[in-house]
């Protein structure tokens, strides 16, 4: 039997993997072949990425069209035969080759569903050595590993749980966070489609070091596909053994739900989406308390991110050292990012961190899709600095990038060309603020649209450099002002695009109309 | 995507399906909106009683979230994403692309019933925007072409 692997990843999906699959699936009928559908390796611009497994390996094939499945098929295909699309062994690949795959090194290579697939790769070898140590010694470990909270604060991990296992309560809780709002950011949504397992195994382990029996994962609406896998895997898991009363049978219990977000970015901002998981409105409560001391429904609860959570079992499994070893400075281990907007090849890259920003855009990337020049970078989503060119150099790691005025967040990495207009891109990140604000504070509520009327007046040439100096007086109270990172943090885009594109702000009125 | 029509009946069984979730007032507007296409205003006093708030309480929560529609949407919605990296390839000719052609604005629906198109930021396909989910399934790529050809398929 031959397996032919096809990814259901919605990006994937988005450029017809299904149907490629139907055509697989028809083409192919009469010869013994089995089609799995996996997540996503994360080279975008080769998806729909076909895997054949052959005497000698696995032999990829890619972007595949559904036109082109009979093509492939007399060219032997299920042989590893040659063809214009043959990519040759996926793991070769430079983008790949190049990369250091922890957190996502199963993602693309297994049924996502299939528990079997997930423990023949190594799965759960972190959950055991879990239970066969103290709690104390898990929240250890987490520590020593340096891993920090890869939603965008970077607050580290072990800190978070110690403060937990420290609580003392009744019932405490792990809250994953998925409400991964970001542009420019799909890694949790990759890891929930292709290896839910991970993530699923880290929260597990999260709950036996805390104490906690019961966790949930909050995942934004607009990923239908990942919710249906990962509520597919939490069945599978419980139905194996792996979730329940008595987790690997250890007598110990931890059960997890999904719920589904609603369009409301800030609930990503952990307390809010606290509120939200409570059945509220996705308000920010101002800290302290700490969710870590009270949480949801007043608990204590572990709040993190998907790819914090999903890269634990790889430290309990290869040990606090192995993976300090990666990365430079505070920043250990390695961050998977994400390539996207106006380049030739976006994907996901995970690498160590101090990698400079320059190399994932031009190396990894290829420059721009549209062949012109790059002009502005934003990093970390729509709360992140835009670089220009001269700042390219800036190796990716939280302080050297804090250091230039900008954050890493989620490891969104977006590429614009010089057609891109950064006035408007300062005004759009105060519009997003207006519109996504929850409106517990003032400088985010009423700051944010405010500086949209600013910007405007600004453009319009209405006493440009007195407005130049409201704008720079109103970022600063959002900054100093605001209650949480949405609006303290949207001032900066927006003054990164004044500081390093001023000329985007000093355009003749007329031009600015014209266009 | 066809939905149920309104029937009190009907919202109250879903309501009793998920009222003892932890949390359950998100996970009851979207069990109902699945089951009717929007939430409707007779809904709101039943679900205060199953979760013993105040109205005014479920209306907050019901208003807050972008995804709740109040009123039915057209027979096909669609969401075209508005954020950074879809701008970075030309996703705001392809929104005003969509709005010339439907001849609607953003949360707008056409005349005939046919259409609904909503702003969406973000769908985490970001590496091959313009991006956009038509009746639920992601479509990648799109320009103002792309966009005609998916949107004429739509029955």
């Amino acid at each position: 039997m031959t397996r032919i692997y096809i990814p259901a990843d919605a990006q994937a999906v988005a450029l017809a993997a299904d149907r490629v699959a139907a055509a697989f699936e028809q083409r192919a009928q009469g010869r013994d072949v089995t089609i799995v559908r996996t997540g996503s390796r994360g080279l975008f611009w080769l998806e729909p990425m076909v895997e054949v497994e052959t005497k000698d390996g696995r032999v990829a094939y890619g972007p595949v069209k559904p036109g082109d499945v009979g093509g492939l098929l007399e060219a032997g295909v299920l042989e590893g035969g040659p063809h214009r699309l043959r990519l040759g062994d996926p793991a070769a690949i430079p983008y790949l080759a190049r990369q250091t795959r922890l957190t996502f090194a199963r993602c693309g290579i297994v049924d996502p569903v299939s528990v079997e697939d997930y423990v023949a790769q190594v799965g759960y070898r972190g959950l055991s050595q879990a239970l066969s140590i103290e709690p104390v010694e898990i929240v250890d470990i987490v520590k020593a590993s340096g891993l920090r909270g890869r939603g965008g604060a970077g607050f580290p991990t072990g800190i978070k749980w110690s403060t937990v296992q420290l609580a003392e309560a009744d019932q405490k809780y792990i809250v994953c966070n998925a409400d991964e709002g970001d542009s420019g950011t799909f890694a949790d949504r990759m890891l929930m489609e292709g290896d839910p397992f991970a993530l699923i195994e880290g929260m597990t382990i999260a709950g036996l070091a805390v104490g906690a029996t019961k966790g949930f994962i909050y995942i934004r609406s607009e990923y239908p596909h990942a919710i249906r896998t990962m509520d597919r895997a939490i069945a599978t898991a419980t139905a194996a053994g792996y979730l329940g009363p008595s987790v690997a049978q250890s007598g110990r219990a931890f059960t997890i739900e999904t719920r589904t977000g609603a369009g409301a970015y800030i609930c990503g901002e952990e307390t809010a989406l606290l509120d939200s998981l409570e059945g509220k409105r996705g308000m920010v409560r101002a800290k302290p308390p700490l969710p870590a001391m009270k949480g949801l429904f007043g608990k204590p609860t572990v709040v993190n991110n998907v790819l914090s959570l999903a890269t634990v079992p790889w430290i309990l499994d290869h040990g606090a050292q192995a993976y300090a070893d990666f990365g430079m400075g505070r920043s250990r281990g390695t961050l998977p990012f994400q390539l996207a907007g106006n380049v030739k090849r976006g994907g996901l890259i995970e690498l160590a961190f101090g990698t400079t920003l320059r190399e994932v855009v031009e190396e990894f990337g290829g420059g721009t899709r549209s062949g012109r020049p790059v002009r502005a970078v934003q990093v970390g989503g729509p709360l992140g600095a835009y670089f220009p060119q001269n700042l390219l150099d800036t190796p990716l790691d939280y302080e050297a990038f804090a250091a230039q005025k900008g954050l890493l967040g989620h490891g969104g990495i977006v590429v614009f060309d010089d057609t891109v207009d950064l006035a408007e891109q300062a005004r759009f990140a105060f519009e997003f603020c207006a519109k996504e604000s929850c409106g517990k504070c003032t400088p985010c509520r009423i700051g944010s649209t405010r500086g949209v009327e600013t910007v405007d007046r600004i453009l319009a040439g209405i006493e440009r450099e007195k407005n130049l100096d409201v704008l720079v007086d109103l970022c600063e109270v959002m900054t100093d002002g605001s209650l949480c990172a949405m609006g303290g943090l949207t001032p900066v885009p927006v003054l990164s695009a004044l500081t390093h594109f001023p000329e985007d702000f000093r355009r003749s009125p007329a031009r600015a109309a014209a266009e | 995507m066809s939905h149920e029509s309104w029937a009190p009946e009907r919202a109250a069984e879903v309501i009793a399906a998920h009222v003892s979730l932890d949390g359950a007032t998100l996970p009851i507007l979207h069990a109902l909106q699945h089951t009717f296409g929007y939430v409707p205003t007779d809904a709101v006093p039943m679900i205060a009683e199953a979760l013993n708030l105040s109205r005014a309480e479920v209306h907050g929560v019901l208003t807050f979230y972008h995804d709740f529609r109040r009123e039915p949407a057209g027979r096909h919605v669609v969401r075209l994403c508005r954020a950074e990296a879809c701008q970075a390839v030309g996703a705001v000719a392809v929104a005003n692309h969509a709005k010339a052609r439907l001849g609607i604005d953003w949360h707008g629906t056409t005349d005939d019933g046919r259409f609904t198109l909503e702003p969406v930021f973000c769908l985490g396909l970001c590496a091959c925007g313009p991006a956009a989910l038509i009746d639920g399934e992601p479509v990648a790529g799109l320009d103002p072409a792309a966009l005609d050809l998916c949107l004429e398929a739509c029955a």
